[in-house]
């Protein structure tokens, strides 16, 4: 596994320590990592610098509570951080309810097979880099879809964003997942 | 606590649904249609975690260096931590419902809670709360009866709960979900086994046709 890869593995092993041994070293360094990136996102759906502070201190606090409920067989740490944002969002900024599926009957009780850690963590590094390399305005369109204010509407008409290289990835990640939930 | 996966299910949500699902761009109502499928359907609930993941590497790929932190910041988070989790955890759900867990919790329990109210033909509605951008209700057709024949300003998409209905094209059985646009003008039949109970959102009011579903929806709301 390359650097970048390495990186993702270390951050499943932050989340575990969190988890285990509720390691407030190992979530000081998350923090520093995942704080200013959370409330910039936030800034960028179009929170005030305040509001987005809060939030993303109650963001980061979420991962320490729910650190038992991180799968690294099925999202990488910053995936699993993305969603708790975005959930935040939606509460916080539009001020509705976030309706989420019922948890699948295994759970992350039963600690995921490591290839399948691995696994799911390259694939992660892997879609990352297809996204690194899009044209300049293929990414901003995404960022837009993810962060900022585009309608449903506006994605729909994008005909599912100029994807390329990413959906292909998406299938690989879909077929991997669809392998883990065996 | 969940559902039996449906293997049956043969008509699924749309890309951009699962992925507006995921960058949190939909309106409420479509994000309840969302959690409701996923919850019976394993390929989708895949697809949308790939979509998270698109989101995931979006956060991880955002420049550190532009946003500043409060002072105090880390601080600040280790004393909310200290002052525990905040409790979220919906209400218990029922477990074996034919409402999947999200709907349950706009219901506010199972099916008896549900406060159905009589819009002709023995077809019954109860909206759901949710913000007003979209609507959601759960849809009550007895057994082998037609909904009336309506066209759509937006989109609509229906999703089976229990029973089954055909429309001109197709059958959908339960974690089916008919996806129609303002092209479609369909006349969905219950299946004559069982009574049928959908639940369908919509971003525009329905459009029926003939007089009297006209009067029934400006009283009904639908």
């Amino acid at each position: 596994m390359n650097k970048d890869g390495d990186k993702r593995m270390l951050w499943v092993g932050h989340m575990i320590r969190i988890r285990d041994d509720q390691d407030q070293a190992a979530f000081a360094e998350l923090f520093q990592h995942f704080a200013p990136r959370v409330k910039g996102f936030l800034m960028k759906s179009g929170s005030d610098a305040s509001l987005a502070e809060e939030c993303a201190q109650e963001v980061l606090a979420t991962c320490w509570h729910k650190a038992h409920m991180f799968d690294p067989a099925r999202a990488s740490v910053a995936t699993w951080i993305f969603t708790i944002a975005r959930n935040r969002k939606i509460d916080v900024l539009r001020k509705q309810r976030h309706p989420e599926p019922e948890d699948l009957a295994w759970g992350p009780e039963e600690e995921p097979d490591q290839a399948d850690v691995i696994a799911l963590q390259q694939e992660s590094e892997l879609l990352g880099q297809a996204i690194a390399q899009l044209p300049a305005a293929q990414r901003s369109l995404i960022e837009q879809a993810y962060f900022g204010d585009l309608s449903h509407s506006e994605i729909a008409r994008e005909t599912g964003l100029p994807l390329g290289t990413i959906k292909s990835r998406i299938r690989l990640a879909l077929e991997r997942l669809r392998h883990a939930m065996k | 606590m969940m559902n039996a996966m449906e293997q049956n299910i043969n008509h699924h949500l749309t890309a951009d649904i699962l992925m507006g699902y995921a960058a949190g761009a939909l309106p409420e109502a479509f994000n309840l249609m969302v959690a409701t499928h996923v919850s019976l359907c394993d390929m989708c609930r895949a697809e949308v975690e790939s979509y998270n993941a698109v989101g995931g590497e979006m956060l991880a790929q955002e420049p550190s260096g532009d946003v500043a932190l409060a002072p105090g910041s880390f601080a600040a988070t280790m004393a909310l931590i200290a002052g525990g989790a905040v409790d979220d955890a919906p209400v218990a759900r029922v477990a074996g419902s034919i409402l999947p867990g999200p709907l349950q919790d706009y219901v506010g329990g199972d099916l008896e809670t549900v406060k159905w109210r009589g819009i002709g033909l023995g077809v019954k509605q109860a909206i759901l709360p949710t913000s007003r951008e979209a609507s959601a209700r759960l849809l009550f057709i007895p057994a082998g009866t037609a909904m009336p024949d309506h066209g759509h300003n937006g989109i609509e998409m229906t999703m089976v709960l229990q029973g089954a209905f055909q429309d001109e094209d197709d059958c959908f059985v339960r974690g089916d979900v008919e996806v129609a646009d303002s092209d479609t003008h369909h006349t969905p039949v219950a299946d004559i086994h069982e009574d049928c109970i959908c639940l369908a959102v919509t971003d525009a009011p329905l459009q029926f046709r003939g007089l009297i579903p006209k009067i029934a929806q400006r009283f009904a709301r639908i």
